[in-house]
């Protein structure tokens, strides 16, 4: 059945995950649901203490054993080592079919391609898919397709009960013998763990994996006693060095410049650019760019931030040292820097995930989001936009929070070369839809500016900008006109993986890559 | 032109395309590699074979490497290393190929 879109999504699938196809963001907008919800073993009145000494013995009190789904967050990105940890020794147990729900993977997890091959690991679930994983996934290794959420999707699906997780692994940086855990004050500090907090909530058993044990009661608590079952002290959680990067990476490539030059007109010309306006971008070289060169425009129009959403850098917390943010939000820290910012600072909070951007609760802050500056793979003449499957057709991307920002914000900015080596960014269809058309406002590229056709106020907005904005038409005619029009690529018929929207819909499929 | 001795133009470096040509046995044999196979082979693989045309050459195997280069790039390295393979390094009819275009 086509969805609204004109995806092609395999009725096949439809019936297998009981889903319905994608038909507009709003599609599930204030319609009613139950919660799901753990099964709880109540604690002791003794207050004993919670330590397991080994990951071995937690698997064993948890009771695993096949075709469980296990709970993981990337807060540790690149430096995990968690989610190997974890899967080393369930593979030793002998366990099988294991579903991974983790809110991302990286290339700190190429391990676990071993674990699909040998069927320790049946599927996937997740927000990012990088390394080995994504080719697990193209060349159909895995048992059932790989299932791709936003990370507010995510959310949603584990507190509706469409993913159950029987067990959630929190990696913490600090935690008490009794089960409350913090982001900060270990060794293997990340600011925040947001990405968890559901998991943690909604998971039948809950472990949290730790290599700083402190004094009870580690307080204010990320992740409360309340919801952990087993604490388990390790040697090392993550890898300092690749959990943050303490140098931010100030591009000097004149190419993001000036694509970031038209981000900020593009914000500091728009009805939105008002005192007390929001914001949110990612940690690429243009985005951040971005976030400085707002700075002189809000000085002079005494114009601050209300509210920015992380990935939190150095940028964005100085500005709210000198007075131009007022508050931050945060579900993610990218540096260092960050880290100790919201270890100080009042106005510096965590958020969980499900406050950030989960479409289905009672209010998230992308709702409330006026500009968000996002990337992209590519984008298509609708505005639909991929970034999860590579120019070879393999996935190696993330959708993260793209999505539900984009369908949150005011104006939803994406910025993107117009060609990366000879492959167009801006084309006919893209390969897979990602993030809907119809929440894409203004595409940026070093080429020009389009609008979308769907936001006539905005068109009216910059009629009379001298920023170049031309049609997305126009910009992909230059784009073909300078590297050729691409022939598809092959792919089989077999999906490999389902890309959910939001709301749970289903937004597109990916197929296998024909060898 | 004639191919008379191995010669190559070009790197490996991401956009540049690494060409290759040597004396062949009696036609024109090309070997393509390329990043963007799928979506540019085609293409790719006309504009080497028609600027094989236009020097004339008729005896060949050339090998390219492809980083994903745009077609000027790939013409230009494929007219240097046939220029080379020929032994002509200076004298290059420099009009007459920008008129080819």
């Amino acid at each position: 059945m086509r969805n609204s879109l004109g995806r092609e999504i395999p009725d096949e699938w439809l019936r297998k995950t009981g889903k319905e196809v994608y038909r507009g963001p709003s599609f599930r907008c204030e319609s009613s649901y139950r919660k799901a919800a753990p099964t709880v073993r109540s604690a002791r009145l003794d207050g004993h203490s919670k330590v397991v000494d080994s990951i071995r013995s937690v698997l064993e009190k948890c009771g695993v054993h096949d075709g469980m789904y296990f709970g993981f967050h990337h807060h540790f990105r690149d430096g995990d080592y968690v989610i190997n940890l974890v899967m080393k020794e369930v593979a030793a147990m002998g366990v099988r079919d294991i579903t991974i729900c983790a809110s991302s993977m990286g290339t700190a997890h190429d391990y676990i391609d071993e674990l699909i091959e040998q069927g320790v690991v049946s599927s996937i679930q997740s927000s990012g898919v990088r390394g080995r994983i994504g080719e697990a996934i193209s060349y159909g290794k895995l048992k059932r397709p790989a299932v791709i959420r936003s990370h507010g999707g995510r959310v949603r699906a584990i507190e509706e009960g469409d993913i159950h997780l029987d067990i959630a692994f929190v990696g913490a940086p600090t935690c008490d013998e009794y089960g409350n855990a913090r982001p900060v004050g270990g060794k293997s500090d990340c600011g925040v763990l947001s990405y968890s907090m559901a998991d943690a909530r909604y998971a039948d058993k809950v472990v949290v994996l730790t290599d700083c044990l402190v004094l009870f009661p580690n307080v204010p608590a990320s992740i409360s006693m309340t919801d952990v079952d087993y604490v388990c002290v390790v040697d090392e959680i993550g890898d300092p060095k690749k959990i943050v990067s303490n140098v931010i990476r100030e591009t000097k490539d004149v190419r993001e410049l000036m694509m970031a030059d038209y981000c900020a007109r593009i914000i500091t010309e728009s009805p939105y650019f008002r005192d007390g306006f929001s914001f949110q971008t990612g940690g690429g070289g243009a985005a951040l760019a971005v976030t400085k060169l707002l700075r002189r425009p809000m000085e002079e129009s005494g114009v601050s931030i209300g509210f920015a959403i992380g990935g939190i850098m150095k940028a964005m917390c100085d500005m709210m040292d000198d007075g131009l943010v007022k508050k931050i939000v945060d579900a993610q820290v990218f540096d260092s820097f960050a880290i100790e910012h919201i270890k100080r600072n009042p106005n510096h909070v965590e958020i969980s995930t499900s406050e950030y951007a989960n479409p289905m609760n009672k209010g998230a802050y992308v709702n409330r989001l006026d500009f968000v500056i996002l990337g992209a793979l590519e984008v298509d003449v609708d505005f639909n936009v991929n970034v999860i499957t590579g120019s070879d057709g393999i996935v190696r991307g993330a959708p993260g929070g793209h999505p539900d920002t984009a369908a949150g914000a005011r104006c939803s900015i994406i910025v993107a070369p117009l060609i990366r080596g000879r492959i167009p960014t801006v084309c006919d269809r893209v390969l897979t839809v990602t993030t809907p058309g119809e929440t894409v406002d203004v595409v940026v590229t070093d080429y020009g500016i389009a609008i979308n056709p769907r936001r006539a106020d905005l068109l009216e907005a910059y009629k009379y900008s001298r920023l170049p904005i031309m049609t997305i038409e126009e910009l992909r005619d230059i784009a073909y006109g300078i590297t050729g029009r691409p022939d598809p690529i092959p792919f089989e018929d077999e999906v490999v993986a389902l890309v959910e929207y939001r709301d749970g819909t289903i937004l597109d499929v990916i197929r296998k890559i024909k060898e | 032109m004639i191919i008379e001795k191995p010669a190559a133009a070009g790197t490996l470096e991401s956009c540049d395309a690494q060409v290759i040509v040597e004396p062949g046995n009696g036609g024109v044999e090309l070997e393509l590699d390329s990043k963007v196979i799928h979506q540019f082979g085609r293409q790719i693989r006309a504009v080497i074979l028609d600027t094989l045309c236009r020097l004339d050459v008729t005896d060949a195997k050339v090998t390219v490497k492809d980083m994903g280069a745009l077609d000027c790039t790939i013409r230009a390295r494929v007219e240097a290393a046939v220029y080379r393979s020929a032994g002509q390094t200076d004298q290059i009819p420099w009009e007459k190929l920008a008129d080819e275009k």
